[in-house]
């Protein structure tokens, strides 16, 4: 990686960034891929977030689902650890709580796969300084 | 792609559960099913959405309507009127109370959520480990603008126009802090990042720098390029290994992508960043004992002055801010001081984070806008008390804290009203209790930790809060005179007025404000020996009702110190002076026949 | 000087800036009591932990209470010393002080001399509220040669603490565990036998009760009076002379020599000598190997060590052989006056009098708690008969001679028997800061250059500053000379030698402040910097009073010579008044 060098050269980072991240997130192709966040923090953790995040690895690819497993901090919700956020191509991310292996099956099935919802939903409750 | 066309997300929150989103979701799916629509209108109960006053709470989806104190009869209307005809079912939109009009959709309605994540506003977002996931999202901009734009001191002007403080627990104006240390000459500065989190239940500086390692590295250089320091350090308790490991890993990618260390993006400034660990002493939060710790003596205070702005670290004069503050930093650079100060109340800006805690619903992390009601924060965002009980009390601020009651659930949540209060701020604790909550056992639980974490370095502190302890102990066992409450009220005082740091300063707030909001129920151990919440084991008295007991042996063979007799067929008895109070008598017992007192 | 104005108790009053709340009221007489803190004035010792909480005072417009030791005065300030909820606060802390502390004063070591117990009479603590419930802290009692540590009456006042780290740089004593638990003690909380002490005592001499205190030898010493069988000899250390009137109430820097051989004649023992003796001993010995060595690098031999380094004090022996072992080849080779005294006593002087060694025993009266350990090396004895029996301090002397029912203030001034009684100014003068070197330069300069002194006192030798230096002019040679006491600024001299920036060739170190008279057995100073002053002043007059002034002029050493020892360094020397030093740094880790 070279340095960067200039307020500049962070700007145009930032665009580079961006974009690949939009592609990953927001491209409306519908072709593109899912996007599956899994809250990686200490309390995520200990609930079994790390078991899921290695289950929708594995399960992503066996069922030959075209998706990006990421790991993301603490969403705030402690009482419905492990939590993900699901974002289908062109849709609003999805958070879901208690998510076991059986939840995660019929995110895959359900949600992922037919866009039907599953239990578990955690509505966004709260603004953040983009909006 | 799916199968259905629209989504019905219904309100599963435990308040909105107790108003039958049970019954709503079984009524909209009976008449789906009706209308021959259940293959293409999905369904579905949620968690909670925040919003528990006006629940239960339906949301359409994907045109985001948004239903405000739905019925289960509503569901008729919602079926016939919105998803047939498509129109929306206006009486059960939602009212501005003040501007009179009707919200329909999600977007209109979004003052509903009490929640504004400024510290928190990449947790959960970004990879943390990803250090182009932060650049996306205007990560490093804010250092990269002032080096490129401001002086050292228009970045102080703007932190303290701000009217940022500290989110440690004291609240002292972080520019003014800034200010002091930049003041102060010397060859060397270091800027110190607090991240020794230690109030029971809080966590809010673990999830940043877990969640969002970045934004805390660069605010360090922001504070680091204002005081005059190129040395920053993260004082880090050692268990708090993935934060460790996350930070390691951003200040790794920060110095790859020459964020850090030598002339940052070719402004000749230079920064970097190391972390010193802790071994986890609650009074090694406090600034002068952390910065003795970090030089490796023993980690306890020392009096101020000096302030470590004039001499800190090694002598150096040096910036300590608390995980939360530093996260707030690179926002108010970015969207500006005007509109970080236009959040919050009138002497407290911004945003606060509060671990949820104890007998509420929606336990966890929350960021919400100063001046939030604590009513705000318990009810619509913490979805309301476990279980249905009644609220007793909320504990703010941790050990340092005390005890607030129903009377100051309306409290607009910021440092001053807290303190006015009896209570604290603190690092953002926030401990629910309800009515099977025994005041003076919560108390005695604080002080338990207060006696753990003293550094015994000053005496009140030191033998005080033994004192203390051992004066609530005897209380719960109902062994307490009535002239102890004159001296747990003075011992309190005195520790307050005479200790040495913050740590003993505050220690006997749980006491004090128990004592004050609760004192029926200390008075109701000394001269009744009755703990009125049921939780004192040594005040219970397990006895049997005769007219209830069928002479079954049930509790005889449960009582695991053989203090139940009685024949078969005949009323038992407990032997008080063998009863060890477990409980298992009580439950066992078919009949309802041992009663508890 | 900036002046500040403020009013304490009503008093508008101007005091220089900077000064704390306590020396402002004190200058308008009024006393607010402290604790923990500790000031020796002119010795740079200081503790200031601000933790006892006893002196706290009111401040009109500060939230809390504010300790008087460590506040500053500040422009304007209001300050209430004895308003109600200051004294509340201080009889509260107090009691919550007692409250952890055993109530055996009665069969305390420190009774009659504890600050905790003046302070309890002080504020007229009559009862502990709550005390039949409170816990105890305890901890397990530890027994050293020298220090016993009792640490259930440790009131953290940090002092020992103060003295260990700071001013000595020994790091043996600190604060350990947290909160109630919270305890002073050495590293991994092993016994102070195993830790790096070096037995100066200091921290004895500061502590407030008796959480720490000297191993007392008392009851042997008179069990070995009172043995037929047994000739009892004693020898007195010189700054006990000047101290020791202290205990029965005289001024600080009253002499009282005579009286103190009358006492001992009383105890019991046979012959009452004087250690100065076999300080005029150590001066021909160590001033011969200084001239030795001094005569050698002058014929240009690029080997030898210099500077020389004085070895009369026990503890700064301790201090090297823990933390500069790599530099045991630097201190003269002499044994310190106490053992030369003991070696001499069981070898010339028993043969003189026809006792066997082993019904010979000899006592010290020293100023010093490090000499009990002394006296108890395996290389100071011989065939498991120590040279020196028991070391005794001054205030175990002083409790002795009341326990013994004698009227201290009546008795006549006696003088010491002879001959090991007999001695010179020189040897009196070891008993403070800089006058072992000042003794010894007088006795070298003579020898050296065959010529008299044209002035004894060397004036520029003494003082109370904690390092000094001087050059002083023998016949053309600059003989360089270095003098620290207290074992942190020794290590400052000690870093210089080893980083090879050292100029001096000669350097005298004491592990005490102010040198023996501030030993950790002298009587006890309570933070009082004018005591010590006051012993060194009262050492210098009984030195300029004395018929002879240099150790080689004594004729009782000149007789120890002719008879039985040859000359200073001979092989008999070698074996009885040298010694040898061991690495003590990688003492095995002991609990």
């Amino acid at each position: 990686m070279n340095k960067i060098k200039s307020l500049d050269d962070l700007k145009k980072m930032r665009a580079q960034a961006q974009t690949g991240i939009n592609v990953r997130e927001k491209s409306i192709d519908p072709a593109s891929r899912v996007q599956v966040k899994v809250a990686m923090a200490t309390c995520g953790i200990a609930s079994g977030a790390k078991e899921i995040m290695d289950f929708f690895i594995e399960q992503l690819d066996r069922r030959s689902v075209e998706a990006v497993v990421t790991q993301t901090g603490c969403m705030g919700y402690c009482y419905a650890e492990p939590t993900i956020e699901v974002t289908l191509p062109g849709q609003e991310p999805v958070v879901f709580g208690d998510v076991d292996k059986k939840r995660a099956d019929q995110i895959i099935e359900m949600y992922i796969k037919t866009g039907e919802l599953v239990d578990g939903i955690i509505p966004v409750n709260y603004r953040t300084i983009d909006k | 792609m799916s199968k259905y066309k629209m989504h019905l997300l219904v309100c599963g929150g435990t308040g909105c559960r107790a108003s039958a989103s049970d019954a709503i979701v079984e009524n909209l799916k009976k008449e789906l099913n009706n209308q021959g629509l259940d293959e293409s209108v999905q369904v579905i109960m949620t968690g909670c959405f925040g919003f528990c006053e006006k629940g239960p709470i339906v949301k359409v989806v994907p045109d985001n309507t948004f239903y405000t104190e739905v019925k289960p009869s509503d569901a008729k209307d919602l079926v016939e009127e919105h998803i047939i005809k498509g129109r929306k079912v206006e009486r059960l939109l939602y009212k501005d109370p003040v501007k009179k009009v009707t919200v329909s959709d999600e977007e209109g309605m979004s003052f509903y959520k009490k929640q504004l994540r400024i510290a928190l506003r990449n947790c959960g977002f970004i990879n943390p480990e990803n250090i182009e996931e932060y650049i996306a999202r205007d990560g490093y901009m804010a250092i990269g603008q002032i080096l490129s734009e401001n002086t050292p001191e228009e970045v102080i002007e703007i932190i303290k126009a701000s009217g940022l403080r500290g989110r440690g627990g004291a609240g002292f104006p972080t520019g003014l802090k800034w200010q002091l240390t930049r003041q102060t000459k010397s060859d060397q500065k270091y800027v110190v990042c607090n991240a020794d989190e230690g109030d029971p239940g809080a966590f809010m500086d673990r999830s940043i720098l877990e969640g969002d390692p970045h934004s805390v590295l660069e605010a360090m250089a922001i504070c680091g390029y204002s005081i005059g320091a190129d040395t920053g350090l993260i004082y880090i308790r050692a268990e708090y290994p993935l934060a460790i490991s996350r930070l390691l890993t951003a200040i790794g990618q920060a110095r790859e992508f020459g964020l850090l260390g030598k002339n940052i993006l070719g402004s000749g400034f230079d920064f970097d960043i190391e972390l010193k660990y802790g071994a986890g002493a609650f009074v090694c939060g406090e600034e002068t004992a952390l910065i003795h710790s970090m030089e490796g003596k023993r980690g306890e205070p020392s009096l101020k002055p000096p302030f470590p702005s004039v001499e800190g670290y090694l002598k150096k004069p040096t910036n300590v801010n608390n995980v939360e503050t530093l996260a707030n930093i690179p926002a108010i650079i970015l969207k500006g001081h005007k509109w970080f100060s236009s959040i919050g109340t009138e002497k407290s800006k911004g945003t606060k984070v509060f671990a949820l805690a104890g007998k509420i619903n929606n336990v966890g992390l929350i960021e919400v806008p100063m001046g939030t009601t604590l009513r705000e924060v318990i009810y619509e965002i913490g979805g309301g008390i476990k279980d249905g009980k009644k609220f007793k009390a909320v504990q703010t601020g941790g050990p340092s804290g005390g005890c607030l009651t129903e009377a100051h659930l309306d409290v607009p949540i910021d440092y001053e009203n807290l303190l006015a209060a009896g209570s604290m701020m603190g690092s953002g604790g926030m401990i629910i209790m309800d009515e099977d909550n025994c005041m003076v056992s919560i108390a005695k639980y604080f002080l338990d930790f207060s006696v753990e974490e003293s550094c015994g370095k000053c005496s009140p502190c030191r033998i005080g809060n033994k004192r203390l302890y051992e004066l609530l102990d005897r209380i719960t066992q109902g062994k307490a005179e009535f002239d102890d409450l004159a001296r747990l009220k003075n011992l309190s005082e005195v520790i307050k007025d005479t200790s040495l740091c913050g740590l003993g300063q505050s220690s006997p707030n749980p006491v004090l404000s128990t004592l004050q909001y609760f004192r029926e129920e200390y008075e109701a151990h000394i001269i009744d020996h009755k703990c009125p919440a049921g939780e004192c084991k040594a005040l219970m008295v397990y006895s049997i009702l005769e007219e209830h007991c069928v002479g079954c042996t049930a509790c005889a063979r449960a009582c695991p110190v053989g203090a139940i007799s009685g024949e078969r067929k005949l009323v038992h008895s407990i032997d008080q002076s063998i009863c060890i109070k477990c409980g298992a008598c009580f439950d066992k017992c078919k009949f309802d026949a041992v009663l508890v007192q | 000087m900036d002046l500040v104005k403020l009013n304490i108790d009503g008093k508008n009053i101007e005091v220089p800036k900077g000064i704390t709340i306590h020396k402002a009221a004190k200058s308008i007489g009024i006393d607010i009591p402290v604790l923990c803190y500790m000031e020796l004035k002119d010795l740079n010792i200081e503790n200031k932990p601000g933790g006892c909480r006893i002196c706290v005072v009111e401040v009109e417009g500060r939230r809390n209470l504010a300790p008087s030791c460590s506040t500053n005065v500040e422009e304007g300030m209001v300050i209430k010393t004895s308003s109600l909820r200051a004294m509340n606060a201080r009889r509260t802390v107090l009691e919550l002080i007692l409250s952890d502390h055993p109530k055996d004063c009665l069969i305390c070591a420190k009774s009659g001399n504890c600050d905790l117990q003046d302070m309890a009479i002080r504020l007229g603590v009559r009862k502990i509220p709550g005390q039949e419930f409170a816990e105890m802290s305890t901890y397990r009692l530890d027994t050293s040669p020298s220090i016993i540590r009792d640490m259930d009456k440790c009131i953290l006042c940090r002092r020992c603490e103060t003295m260990c780290n700071d001013f000595q740089t020994v790091g043996a004593l600190s604060a350990v565990n947290r909160g109630f638990q919270a305890v002073i003690a050495p590293a991994f909380e092993m016994n102070l036998e195993h830790s790096s002490c070096t037995y100066c005592g200091q921290c004895v001499a500061v502590c407030p009760t008796g959480a720490l205190t000297e191993v007392d030898h008392t009851p042997d010493v008179i069990s070995t009076l009172n043995d037929p069988t047994k000739t009892v000899i004693v020898q007195t250390a010189p700054a006990v002379r000047a101290a020791l009137g202290e205990e029965f109430g005289l001024a600080p820097g009253t002499l009282v020599t005579g009286k103190m051989v009358n006492a001992l004649r009383r105890l019991g023992f046979n012959y009452v000598f004087d250690t100065d003796f076999a300080a005029d001993l150590t001066i021909m010995e160590e001033g011969t190997e200084m001239l030795n060595r001094l005569t050698k690098f002058l014929n240009g031999d690029k080997d030898v060590k210099l500077p020389i380094l004085t070895s009369c004090c026990p503890a700064w022996v301790n201090f090297f052989e823990h933390q500069f072992p790599e530099m045991q080849d630097i201190p003269s080779t002499a044994r310190s006056p106490q053992q030369m005294f003991g070696s001499i006593a069981k070898t010339y002087f028993a043969d003189k009098i026809g006792v066997k060694r082993e019904d010979l025993v000899v006592v010290s009266i020293m100023p010093c708690l490090a000499k009990k350990y002394e006296c108890q090396r395996e290389e100071f004895s011989v065939d498991g008969n120590p040279d020196v029996d028991f070391s005794i301090s001054t205030r175990e002397l002083a409790h002795f001679i009341k326990e013994a029912n004698i009227n201290f203030m009546e008795l006549e001034n006696e003088d010491f028997d002879k001959p090991m009684g007999e001695s010179s100014g020189a040897a009196v003068i070891f008993g403070t800061t800089g006058g072992v070197i000042e003794a010894a330069t007088r006795t070298a300069y003579e020898i050296y250059t065959k010529k008299e002194l044209p002035k004894i006192d060397f004036e520029e030798l003494r003082g109370l500053d904690g390092i000094r230096e001087a050059t002083i002019d023998i016949d053309g040679f600059d003989l360089k000379i270095g003098i620290a006491h207290g074992l942190g600024n020794a290590r400052k001299l000690l870093e210089d030698i080893k980083a090879g920036k050292s100029h001096y060739h000669a350097i005298e170190i004491m592990a005490c402040p102010g040198g023996c008279i501030g030993g950790g057995g002298q009587p006890l100073h309570h933070g009082d910097s004018k005591i010590l002053k006051a012993r060194a002043k009262a050492i210098y007059k009984e030195d300029a009073n004395k018929p002879i002034r240099k150790s080689h002029e004594n004729p009782y050493i000149l007789e120890l010579y002719k008879e039985f020892l040859g000359e200073p360094m001979s092989e008999k020397a070698h074996h009885l008044l040298h010694t040898h030093y061991f690495d003590k740094s990688k003492k095995k880790f002991q609990i």
